[in-house]
């Protein structure tokens, strides 16, 4: 009941004008993220950052901006998967393989309506889990010590290369290097200056922005320059839309499939290094099995196929929500993301922030459930409006996307330096992903490195010195265990995983962002 | 091939980065583990993992051939003179520059790419300086 009434006072702070306008432009803004390729959740959000931030937004009108955004995204995902064959992000790839189909058949309108009506049955149900669960896990969270905590963080960086990784020496390489970014600057315990080699610009360290937007989205453009993929996708295939109200009927006849999609998708979110693409794949898999043994109508456009991976999609993206808010431990690029939000504005997710700013989290929280009916609502009339943008050509966008990335940056640092370093960055971010090298663990290992070696100093002064603290609970104990797991079972089973969502992949996949 | 030169950069950073952490000095607080300790295990991780990429590397990456790595070094340098150009020319006039280059090497014309540079800059000060009120590099004509 006390939880009941704490989402009713984060009702009303989202419900303020301001704060509706803000939700609305950041559904409106992440649907069109999430269609064009290359322009995932993750991109969309660190480019806005800087912008949301330099406005003097404060800090609850912000989330609310980015986390519609996030929930935009990933609904938009799906429109380019529909009618192009193309994901608009990595998780709407399992949509293609029956949403295409669909709309080939000229069910176009009712592929797009379906998968909007489940995208809404994934993330509504997964918001609703993410108020039950959440509180839950503070409450597990609050009888963390520091050790813990520390083993905590190793958790996250040993799951996150994530079921389907295949060398997993490049996520502990990704991940020593962003802790490695993270230690530059006077050292927050003692004072020292650390890897600044007397530059006065590395006093205080390298702001994660400037990693994160130059990682995520200036490597991005980099990749399009290298193929020299300068047309808009939209051009060759003008796919006709038909109907777009949805079929009640047909939305009946799915209702099973979406259920046992979040099911799925929402499990998924909520273990460490799962995440939206394995939920979808597994919601798709699953539904195959059990209504389609035999292959006959999947794969050639059943409705079932794009409700199934949709809900699985939304329902994982709302479940990775809760060890983001509940623990601080996103385990997902999107979360780091969002992770580096509440961070910019001075907020630190964990249990203590469920006591502290409780109007901070039940003003998002409610807010992720006023965005998706909003999502809900513009996504079926407006669905027509969301393809046109398909046709602006990427030889436009990318640079638009280039500059704003830029003026993000310079508008908070106003520093020439920092704007030259968010271009190395992006380099690196290029060559890292040739190398097939992860880049969410540097992004996470700059933005939880800090946190990790405090936790990591403090056991030790209370232990006095004795390392044996880290393995001192039984708590400590069955969470180096499941990092042990997590880091050592893709070793086995990453290649088989892989490969069998590899096998799913379209061909001329956009690279997701 | 690609792999193991990568592990030996990164063997060399990691070399580096503990030998830059072995200089840390220590300030007049002291705790138990000492600001040096943590930036040894990270070192010592960047280590260990660049010497399994030179052992056990992976298949072959695709490279780009050399002009279209050219075209990023060029990209990556434009950007960068883009960056130092803020301050001494002001953004509309760097910014209509950087987009012309930009989108014409992913295939405008070049004289649309002018007109796309000045419809991107002029479009992104008034969004963002006129109307949200961002602060954006003012060179010496003011805008």
């Amino acid at each position: 009941m006390e939880t009941l009434s704490l989402l009713m006072d984060g009702f009303a702070v989202a419900m303020t004008a301001q704060n509706l306008f803000l939700a609305v432009l950041g559904c409106f803004l992440g649907t069109l993220m999430g269609a064009l390729p290359g322009l995932g959740p993750a991109n969309g959000v660190a480019i806005l950052i800087p912008i949301a931030f330099s406005l003097g937004l404060g800090p609850t009108p912000s989330l609310i901006l980015l986390t519609s955004v996030y929930y935009g995204a990933m609904y938009g995902g799906r429109i380019s998967s529909i009618l192009l064959n193309i994901p608009g992000d990595e998780p709407a790839m399992m949509t293609c393989l029956d949403g295409h189909p669909m709309a080939l058949n000229g069910h176009a309108g009712e592929a797009l309506s379906l998968s909007g009506v489940a995208s809404f049955v994934g993330a509504f149900v997964a918001t609703c889990g993410l108020v039950v669960l959440a509180p839950q896990l503070v409450k597990i969270a609050l009888l963390f010590g520091p050790a813990e905590y520390f083993v905590l963080f190793t958790v996250a960086f040993a799951t996150l290369g994530g079921i389907s990784s295949t060398n997993q020496a490049k996520s502990a390489f990704a991940a020593a290097l962003g802790l490695g970014i993270a230690m530059i600057g006077s050292d927050s315990q003692t004072g020292s200056q650390r890897f600044t080699f007397d530059h006065i610009h590395l006093y205080d360290g390298i702001d994660f922005l400037i990693a994160i937007v130059g990682l995520f989205a200036l490597s991005e453009v980099f990749i399009f320059l290298e193929h020299h993929r300068g047309g808009s996708v939209g051009a060759t295939n003008a796919t006709k839309i038909g109907r777009i109200m949805p079929d009640f009927k047909m939305i009946k006849y799915c209702l099973p499939s979406m259920a046992r999609g979040t099911g799925l998708g929402f499990f998924a979110g909520v273990l460490p290094g799962a995440g939206a693409s394995l939920g979808s794949f597994l919601a798709y898999s699953l539904e195959k099995q059990t209504v389609d043994r035999e292959g006959k109508t999947f794969g050639k456009g059943d409705p079932r196929g794009v409700a199934a991976p949709e809900a699985g999609n939304n329902a994982a993206s709302g479940g990775a929500l809760v060890p983001m808010l509940a623990l601080g431990v996103p385990g997902s690029g999107t979360t780091a993301v969002l992770l580096a939000v509440l961070l910019q504005l001075n907020i630190t997710p964990g249990p203590l922030l469920f006591q502290k700013n409780p109007d901070v989290v039940w003003g998002l929280i409610a807010a992720l459930f006023i965005a998706n009916i909003i999502l809900l609502a513009m996504n079926i009339p407006l669905v027509g409006l969301f393809t046109r943008v398909l046709m602006v050509p990427t030889r436009i966008l990318m640079p638009i996307v280039a500059m704003i990335s830029f003026v993000g940056i310079y508008s908070i640092t106003g520093s020439t330096f920092d704007v030259m370093l968010m271009v190395g960055f992006g380099f690196v971010g290029w060559l890292l992903r040739k190398l097939e090298v992860p880049l969410v663990p540097v992004i996470l290992g700059i933005l939880l490195g800090n946190q990790m070696e405090v936790n990591l100093r403090r056991a030790m002064t209370i232990s006095d010195g004795d390392w044996s603290v880290l393995v001192g609970s039984p708590l400590a104990i069955i969470l180096w265990l499941i990092a042990i797991t997590g880091f050592v079972l893709p070793m086995f089973m990453g290649r088989r995983m892989k490969d069998r969502m590899q096998k799913n992949r379209p061909d001329d996949l956009a690279p997701g962002g | 091939m690609s792999d193991r030169i990568f592990g030996g950069f990164g063997l060399a950073l990691a070399i580096f980065y503990i030998w830059a952490a072995s200089i840390i000095k220590d300030s007049f607080m002291v705790d138990i583990v000492g600001p040096r300790a943590f930036p040894y295990i990270v070192g010592a991780i960047l280590g260990l993992t660049s010497i399994y990429f030179i052992l056990r590397p992976d298949d072959e990456p695709e490279w780009p051939i050399m002009r279209d790595f050219a075209e990023i070094l060029f990209a990556g340098a434009v950007m960068l003179l883009y960056a130092w150009s803020l301050p001494e020319v002001g953004f509309i006039i760097s910014t209509i520059f950087a987009t012309a280059y930009l989108t014409w090497r992913l295939g405008t014309a070049p004289l649309w790419s002018l007109a796309i540079g000045v419809m991107t800059s002029v479009g992104i000060y008034v969004v963002f300086h006129l109307i949200l009120g961002l602060s954006l590099a003012k060179g010496p004509l003011g805008f």
